[in-house]
């Protein structure tokens, strides 16, 4: 009897109040007719090519290759996407999907701002309305994106339950969205969350190792040795896996915030601190305590700071398929501000953790060999933070 | 079977909910020993989770009171074992999934059977995850109780026809109704659910004033009281007992009125 649907492993599922079995149950019939429907995948294409600035480059990091000394660093431009980060590639999907099954209202949660501001501004291309739900502690270091939002035509509301960060944005979506599903489409953010939404933003942010591999394929006729990119929630980092599971050689490694280390309670890295657990509509890996509360996670990066991950990536752990290594904040800012002088890219801290792992790895690997490093999003939303974090007194 | 189906032999079914440990478990007992005798048949015992996102405010802010008073789920089952020793009407814990999951599902039944916990309410449990815990549930005779709304629709039959202990008949949420609609939509929901099964139904609203409790009674078998005493208690404290007491004996007496006008209104009646 057990419905074995949206498993990953032991890990997804649907654990959601019953009130909202029927919305997901809508929303996955909705998204098995249309992900196979040859108008749906043609209109999406045009969005990202024509709207989003897809495909995004693949660029040689020459610099950085010679400064590190070993293997070829290549960067997944996602930072060059319309909007600034990949956040738009799983909202354009998502919004073209709810316009499709009638909605006419996209409400979100967001951590850094980064996928509010998506939701809004693809709300506003598809005239829709938009709700963003933003951790109160959130909306404050990170202003400009309410700033954004607004500007885009959404209504934004501050989140004061529990710790006013990601966590609570979900929870208070989720609560949202059982008071109105008539009109209403949850737009989640990441691979989290019951299925069908792993499936979907995954699905939808796929894109990004598909044209990788088109890319590496035609730059070095060979698929890389290994693909990093940053993990919070997952979605960027499954986009970049995605087209690579089955290429065993390719190692997957998911960088992860370790906040102020993990051997400290400061700390956002899931896999390599949390256990197993129940929560936000899924079976995945959390960071708890003792009795299954819900820890207060901590991260120097906003849209890091969650204390779960998605579904497909516990799987993938509890598979040996991918690995999952711990970033500091101090790493982490140190690949901000070498990335911005080495090759004139300013990455957003999320993706830093990432780039702070490959400064780690490619010394270690032969100049043969070949890294792709998911940019996830630029930094132009962090700078203020990060002069601050170094001492500076800066301010928005 | 448990001692659930005894909740109901009493007129219409008095099903309140408390946090355990919001403000200290002592007024937790002390409160649940008023409600129990004024007329309280079934005891819904919250155990804290940090993160309820099913609930209110009103629930979240108690939770998130009790955890920090120190409240752990070790604490809640020495609590219930003492309050066993006079306190006899069922009880059932409500609580999430994660805090079975994280204590070990069958060391967290075990424990329910033995310190005389009747049935268990998961509200992040639908039917297409319960058998997460009802193997456990069954081997030691915990009623996983089953919930239904009004957007299950279709859903009805298939939930009702598994259902054990009670049905939680959920009328908040799911979209903006007016008090009539919410009755329409209230009937027609208990009658789909009586053309599978004939298992008790409480009803969770937010019916505001109690005398608006017994036109909802009418059209089941008990209402649940989720947020009333939890806010008597977030503006009281520990005074809040005597409040507490006689806002259950008002309800019972209003539930167990006749109700003429109800048979009108609640054609599952």
């Amino acid at each position: 009897m057990t419905n074995e649907k949206g498993r990953f492993g032991i890990h997804g599922g649907q654990y959601v109040p019953e009130i909202l079995m029927n919305a997901v149950n809508e929303l996955e019939q909705a998204y098995d007719h249309y992900k196979n429907d040859p108008d749906f995948q043609r209109e999406l294409e045009t969005l990202f090519n024509e709207y989003a600035n897809r495909p995004s480059l693949l660029y040689y990091a020459e610099k950085m290759t010679a400064d590190l000394g070993g293997a070829k660093i290549y960067l997944k431009r996602e930072d060059l996407n319309h909007t600034g980060a990949h956040k738009i590639n799983n909202v354009l999907g998502q919004a073209l999907l709810a316009k499709k099954m009638g909605k006419t209202r996209l409400i979100a949660e967001t951590g850094a701002g980064q996928h509010g501001v998506a939701s809004a501004t693809a709300a506003a291309l598809m005239g829709m309305e938009c709700v963003v739900y933003m951790g109160e502690e959130d909306t404050i270091r990170q202003a400009l994106n309410v700033y954004r939002m607004r500007l885009l035509g959404a209504t934004v509301i501050p989140v004061t339950s529990g710790t006013a960060t990601l966590k609570d944005a979900v929870s208070e979506a989720m609560r949202e969205w059982t008071n109105r599903i008539e009109d209403t489409h949850y737009c989640l953010g990441s691979v989290m969350g019951p299925h069908p939404f792993p499936t979907i933003v995954r699905d939808f942010q796929a894109v990004i190792s598909k044209e990788i591999k088109q890319q590496i394929l035609a730059k070095e006729g060979r698929l890389p040795d290994a693909v990093l990119a940053c993990v919070g929630g997952g979605s960027n980092a499954i986009g970049a896996f995605y087209h690579f599971i089955e290429d065993e050689g390719v190692r997957l490694i998911g960088c992860e915030a370790a906040g102020r280390g993990i051997d400290t309670f400061e700390t956002a890295a899931t896999v390599n601190t949390g256990k197993i657990g129940i929560f936000h509509g899924m079976k995945s890996y959390f960071c708890q305590d003792e009795y299954g509360q819900i820890a207060p996670v901590y991260s120097i990066s906003a849209g890091l700071d969650y204390p779960g991950v998605g579904p497909e990536h516990a799987h993938l752990y509890d598979i040996g398929r991918a690995e999952y290594v711990p970033v500091t904040d101090d790493e982490a800012v140190n690949a901000f501000e070498y990335l911005a002088r080495t090759e004139g890219i300013i990455p957003a801290i999320e993706s830093a953790h990432a780039v702070a792992h490959a400064m780690k790895l490619a010394p270690t690997m032969g100049k043969d060999q070949i890294i792709v490093v998911n940019l996830s999003g630029r930094g132009d939303k962090d700078c203020a933070a990060i002069a601050r974090y170094r001492g500076e007194d800066i301010h928005e | 079977m448990s001692k659930i189906k005894n909740a109901f032999n009493h007129g219409k079914a008095a099903v309140t909910f408390l946090t355990c440990g919001d403000p200290t478990l002592d007024v937790t007992a002390e409160a649940i020993r008023a409600a129990a005798a004024n007329g309280a048949d079934l005891i819904e015992l919250g155990i804290p989770f940090s993160d309820p996102t099913a609930e209110g405010p009103v629930i979240q802010e108690a939770s998130l009171r009790a955890l920090k008073n120190g409240v752990t789920t070790d604490r809640v089952f020495d609590f219930v074992r003492e309050l066993r020793a006079d306190v006899t009407i069922p009880m059932v814990f409500v609580t999430y999934a994660n805090v079975v999951y994280s204590y070990g599902a069958e060391r967290f039944l075990s424990a329910c059977h033995d310190i005389g916990i009747d049935g268990l309410i998961l509200p992040d449990l639908p039917y297409e995850e319960k058998d997460e815990f009802l193997p456990l549930c069954h081997q030691y005779d915990v009623d996983l109780i089953s919930t239904i709304t009004l957007t299950s629709a279709g859903r009805i039959p298939m939930i009702a026809k598994e259902a054990e202990g009670f049905l939680y008949v959920l009328a908040n949420g799911g979209g903006t109704r007016t008090v009539e609609e919410t009755y329409e939509a209230l009937s027609r929901t208990m009658q789909t659910i009586r053309e599978t099964t004939s298992l008790p139904c409480a009803i969770d609203y937010d019916f505001g004033a109690v005398r608006h409790a017994g036109r909802l009674a009418g059209c089941a078998d008990g209402v649940i009281v989720a947020d009333e005493l939890v806010k008597l208690l977030a503006e009281q404290g520990s005074s809040a007992v005597g409040a507490i007491g006689d806002y259950v004996h008002t309800l019972k007496e209003e539930i167990t009125s006749e109700k003429p006008y109800v048979k009108i209104r609640c054609l599952a009646d």
